[in-house]
């Protein structure tokens, strides 16, 4: 075989952007006394675009770096050459397989050409004939770190960004060899950190000083000239005065490592099953072929990588997390749909915030810390502004402590922030968010103070998370300048901002929602003034499914883990705990009195908040969770219980339903940004593409609402 | 070293010595030269990094100043180079920095400045050096020459233009001819070559990596302008682009090229403290001025007032290295001091005919040159790294060669002498020399 025989693949995909693979011979330099260490040829990985544009390996890139490769070992053959580097364009080494290529290939078996072709290459990359040395001048993911891998040796820059095997976070595996080099590279432990821990954990990457400790390369060097070191280094190794140690490798025959390698993959699978419940297929697949590989051959090993990427790459979930992965989270984020023209936005200079409670003063962190304006706190007494302002502070002087920011940035932050009793503190303010209690009289009570204070310019916001922005602006002599401004705790950690549009918001009052929460470094997601907005509306669906069959009768146990299937981030019943029961109980309220029994309010529920109980479950003895016999006793329940499979129906059904009516409504322009609110505002998996990828998969869609979602394709396997 | 610093009524100046050199390989100017799409501050870093790596004794915060010189700075020459070029090569942030320009000899102003800075016990170690990316940054381009410069006849127009001011040379030295310049050239070329071949200039040169659109990353070791086996034949067809019929070609005058330098210069005292290697002496310096428009005569007043502030006659100095930016300019120097054409003190490994002329860089290259010369040939007491200046001007370095039997009888290296000894010194040595 040579990479030739995949052109048939390739011509599948004539609109690849390639990284061309261009080769320069380079007279390597003297070693001690010996003269030249002879000719080294080094491939760069380019394909012409800057920096905004990363290198990807799609066919036509693969076949034109096996044929590369190829040329070069009949040249190592005639003894032309002395060795063979790959290095990268600038800040990257390469950044992974094509995936909008790899989702388009639709049939299994291009899926497993596609594997082999990489298979094909990177043998012929680790069998030159002389030493092969990869320069991993910067990122270098999936198939781009295992070019590196399958290299005989490794150098890694100092400033190299991020380097990782995200193969289980996208849905497929290290499958060009790196789930049977790195065990053996950096050992079994740390090969399921990068491979398993880091990819479930937020896709996770490991930076070049880490990887060098970690020993996935044998060299480090600065960036200012890192290939000259590197190259200067490689004439060393080919002269033989350098072997690079490996204090982390480990010989997978020996029986040690192989009780090591068990234990390794054991703990792998624990992570999974507490990160995913086992609800995607991948993570599992890694281990599975690193269980068995610890004994088998490369070739082997090769075999069972190739056949697995093609059973994934025909999986929904791999689709589904590419659709969420890139089109949603890299792309749409970055071009909300129904966004106005972000030069309509008004400069910011000042901000206030209306409340010094707990959300009030993370509000007034976040904007300070990022967007570094003035930011002033007002209550109605000096003790509870003291309070905010204190938050603040001690939080400023926590990240100073954690060194996230320096002693200038730390004071620079503190300084930004005052509080005052009065309200004439916002009288030159451009921006006033009020997050006080969440009842519709106060809250227009406090805008209609401000009002009186501010400039005619100055825009007004609301953190409302389920009273409607239309309602609140009726009385203000400027309704247009009110938008709703709904962040997710814990604020400083999620990535989404609902911004809502009442039906008078102005198009500049809006643009300048979107440019703040650029500038706060969220995404904002434009939402219609309706009941609960998005992400509120569909976790409180989903929880009201859920206690409404514990409440007839279905075993906590039951009900409570019935959605394991899905692998949500936690539990209903630990969600509403997490949120505060009473939270919880007023917002399905105010859901209930809007859109009726869609929404039930438990009695139960009820009962709990009046006796003070903050949870269903409480550690147990031995730690799990148990539901204490006093608890129980405030409840009563009917004799209707469901099992589980018709728990987690009814739930998808009335997911299904419901979002099926928001989409009807006009909350938003279409599913795809209802998934990127679950995704970035509840933290649901990529695997599920958000949520409506998962109604459609799992029949929910049609059962419900007659049709899908998304198209066939979009975000599931054709 | 602190006494040495506290002002007295008695100041002292310490000695200045070379410790150490390298240079970029230098580059054609222009789309196709190795340079294209690479930075000048960059080529400035890679020398930086490669002096640190190459003199391990030479702790970072140690550097008391980094001086590098450029003829034009604006862009990638910009935002005060010396500063800019030390933050990115990782020397500590305590270590500050300036930009310097004299043009051609600006690495040796940086040099000589910096040196007295030494010598007045300003900086105990210091990096001077140059760049010029001709390329990124063609000759005179951004200048606004004043108008009086014409309206008042302060200079010829035509002194504005280099190539023309060689030709106005050979104008005032008839002697001078094209065959002679031709003649010299091919030397040049050919001196160079057997240096290469005798490994004599690759130990200065840093290695830079550079990356072209659809070719990739590539390194280079050597000096790409360079014409080995140019012959006279060669030279005679060539244009002479700044007069018709004239005498000056691409062939028998320096390039347009993309390069940078750097070295590092120690007090005395602060090289044995510290035990860094000596390569050179500084003996003395001058500068002078000359009619613009025959700037390349420069050399001969800045010598003349060198060898005075030495106390050294010209016959004392057994190794030239003169900057090549004409052999035109060069002949005229040897002819006024009565130095024959091929005279084996001169340029012995060929010179900027052959090898380029980056404007500001190559001061040092001069000085990297004569100290391994010195290095080869302990019988050299004393050498000079001279260059000639647009606008009119001339500069010149004498230095000493630690490598010669009496150096170590001297006290240079390690006593301070206080400004009255200096001067009974060189009177001494004067009257020795004559």
């Amino acid at each position: 075989m040579s990479a030739a025989d995949f052109r048939q693949l390739a011509a599948l995909f004539p609109d690849e952007t390639v990284t061309h693979s261009y080769v320069q011979d380079i007279e390597l330099p003297s070693v001690a006394d010996k003269p030249s260490t002879g000719t080294f040829a080094l491939i760069t990985l380019d394909n012409g675009l800057d920096h905004s544009k990363p290198t990807t390996l799609g066919p036509n890139t693969l076949v034109e770096l096996g044929t590369v490769l190829e040329g070069l070992k009949e040249r190592a053959a005639r003894g032309e050459i002395s060795g063979v580097g790959v290095t990268g364009k600038p800040y990257y080494l390469v950044a992974g397989a094509d995936l909008s290529a790899v989702k388009r290939l639709k049939e299994r078996e291009h899926g497993l050409w596609m594997a082999r072709l990489g298979h094909e290459v990177y043998a012929t990359l680790s069998n030159l004939g002389v030493p092969s040395f990869a320069f991993i001048n910067g990122v270098a993911l999936g198939g781009g770190l295992e070019i590196a891998l399958q290299s005989n040796y490794r150098t890694v820059s100092s400033g190299a960004g991020a380097l990782a095997l995200p193969e289980a976070f996208i849905g497929l595996v290290p499958g060009w060899g790196g789930v049977y080099l790195l065990p053996r590279l950096i050992g079994p432990e740390n090969a399921v950190k990068v491979m398993i821990e880091n990819p479930l954990s937020n896709n996770r990457t490991v930076s070049g000083p880490e990887a060098y400790q970690l020993g996935i390369a044998d060299a480090m060097f600065e960036p200012a000239d890192f290939l000259e070191r590197s190259l200067e280094w490689a004439a060393r190794v080919i002269s033989g005065e350098v072997t690079p140690e490996r204090a982390n490798a480990v010989d997978a025959a020996d029986a040690a490592v192989a009780a090591r390698w068990a234990a390794a993959v054991e703990s792998g699978r624990a992570f999974v099953e507490a990160k995913t419940s086992n609800a995607a297929p991948a993570p599992g697949k890694v281990l599975d072929i690193m269980e068995a590989n610890r004994t088998t051959t490369q070739a082997e090993s090769a075999d069972l990588e190739c056949a697995t990427l093609a059973d994934l790459m025909q999986t929904d979930e791999f689709r589904a997390t590419v659709y969420a992965f890139l089109d949603l989270v890299q792309k749409r984020s970055k071009r909300p749909a129904g966004a106005p023209d972000a030069r309509l936005a008004r400069p910011v200079t000042k901000i206030g915030v209306v409340g010094a409670g707990l959300m009030a003063s993370q509000l007034a962190l976040l904007f300070a810390r990022q967007l570094k304006v003035p930011v002033v706190l007002t209550d109605v007494d000096q003790e509870r502004v003291d309070k905010g302002v204190g938050f603040v502070h001690a939080e400023a002087d926590k990240l100073l402590a954690k060194r996230k920011i320096s002693a200038d940035a730390a004071n620079r932050l503190k300084a930004l922030v005052t509080g005052s009793v009065s309200k004439e503190a916002f009288a030159d303010a451009d921006f006033v968010i009020e997050a006080v209690f969440e009842e519709l009289q106060v809250k227009k009570q406090v805008f209609a103070e401000v009002e009186a204070i501010v400039s005619a310019e100055c825009i007004l916001a609301t953190n409302t998370s389920s009273l409607s922005v239309t309602e609140m602006a009726a009385d203000l002599q400027h309704p247009e300048r009110l938008v709703g401004f709904h962040f997710f705790n814990p604020v400083a950690v999620m990535p989404l901002v609902e911004i809502v549009r009442a039906p008078k918001t102005a198009d500049s009052v809006l643009a300048t929602a979107f440019e703040l929460s650029k500038g706060l470094k969220k995404t904002g997601v434009l939402v219609k003034d309706a009941p609960a907005f998005v992400v509120n509306r569909i976790l409180l669906r989903l929880m009201g499914e859920v206690i409404s069959a514990f409440d007839e009768g279905t075993p906590a146990e039951v009900a409570d883990t019935a959605l394991r299937p899905m692998g949500l981030p936690m539990t209903p019943f630990t969600l509403a705990a997490m949120v505060g029961l009473p939270v919880a109980q007023h917002v399905q309220e105010s859901l209930h009195a809007a859109f009726g029994d869609r929404f039930p309010v438990s009695q139960n529920l009820q009962k709990l908040i009046d006796n003070g109980v903050k949870s269903l479950w409480v550690p147990g003895p031995d730690r799990t969770p148990v539901i204490p016999a006093e608890t129980l006793s405030l409840m009563s329940f009917d004799n209707r219980p469901s099992g589980s499979d018709e728990v987690l129906r009814r739930t998808q059904d009335a997911l299904a339903e419901e979002i099926g009516l928001m989409l009807s409504e006009g909350v938003v322009a279409g599913p795809e940004d209802i998934d990127l609110c679950v995704i970035l505002g509840a933290g649901w998996p990529m695997f599920l593409g958000g949520i409506t990828p998962y109604l459609d998969r799992t029949g929910a869609s049609e059962r419900v609402n007659g049709r899908r979602f998304l198209p066939p394709g979009v975000a599931s396997a054709a | 070293m602190s006494q040495t610093r506290s002002s007295s009524p008695q100041r002292s100046i310490r000695d200045v010595v070379f410790v150490d050199g390298v240079r970029t390989p230098f580059g054609k100017a222009g789309e196709k030269g190795i340079y294209a799409g690479t930075r000048a501050d960059d080529l400035v870093v890679k020398c930086i990094r490669e002096l640190m790596r190459r003199n391990p004794f030479l702790p970072a915060e140690r550097v008391d100043e980094v001086a590098i010189a450029a003829t034009t700075q604006t862009g990638d020459q910009g935002l005060t180079i010396g500063r800019t070029a030390a933050l990115l090569a990782g020397l500590p942030r305590t270590v500050p920095g300036f930009a310097i320009d004299r043009m051609c000899a600006g690495a040796m102003t940086a040099v000589t400045t910096t040196a007295s800075g030494i010598g007045f016990g300003a900086y105990d170690v210091v990096i001077a050096g140059g760049v010029e990316h001709m390329g990124n940054h063609p000759m005179g381009a951004g200048a606004d020459p004043n108008p009086r410069f014409m309206s008042e006849r302060l200079v010829d127009p035509a002194a504005l233009n280099m190539g023309n001011t060689a030709e106005n040379l050979h104008d005032r030295f008839p002697r001078i001819t094209k065959d002679r310049a031709d003649a010299y050239a091919v030397a040049s070329q050919s001196k160079l070559a057997a240096a290469y071949g005798q490994g004599r200039i690759q130990p200065d040169l840093v290695p830079v990596a550079t990356r072209k659109a659809g070719q990739g990353w590539t390194v280079n070791s050597v000096d790409e302008p360079p014409r080995p086996g140019t012959s006279l034949d060669d030279l005679a067809s060539l244009r002479t682009p700044f007069r018709a019929h004239g005498r000056v070609t691409a062939g028998n005058a320096a390039g347009l090229n993309d390069g940078a330098s750097a070295c590092v210069l120690a007090s005395a005292d602060a090289a044995e403290e510290l035990g860094l290697p000596v390569k050179m002496r500084l003996v003395s310096y001058a500068f002078a001025g000359v009619e613009p428009e025959v700037m390349g005569i420069g050399p001969v007043p800045a010598t003349e007032k060198a060898l005075r502030n030495a106390g050294l006659h010209i016959s004392d100095i057994g190794l030239f290295e003169i900057n090549e930016a004409f052999a035109v300019q060069v002949l005229s120097f040897l002819d006024h001091f009565g130095i024959a054409d091929n005279d084996p003190r001169v340029n012995r490994y060929g010179g900027a005919i052959a090898v380029g002329h980056p404007l500001a860089s190559s001061g040092v290259r001069l000085m990297n040159q004569l100290a391994r010369q010195f290095e080869e040939d302990p019988s050299v007491r004393y050498g000079m790294t001279t260059m000639c200046i647009g606008l009119g001007m001339g500069a010149t370095v004498i230095w000493e060669n630690p490598h010669h039997a009496e150096y170590a009888l001297n006290p240079h290296s390690t006593a301070e002498t206080t400004a009255d000894t200096v001067t009974a010194t060189a009177t001494a040595t004067e009257g020795a020399a004559v």
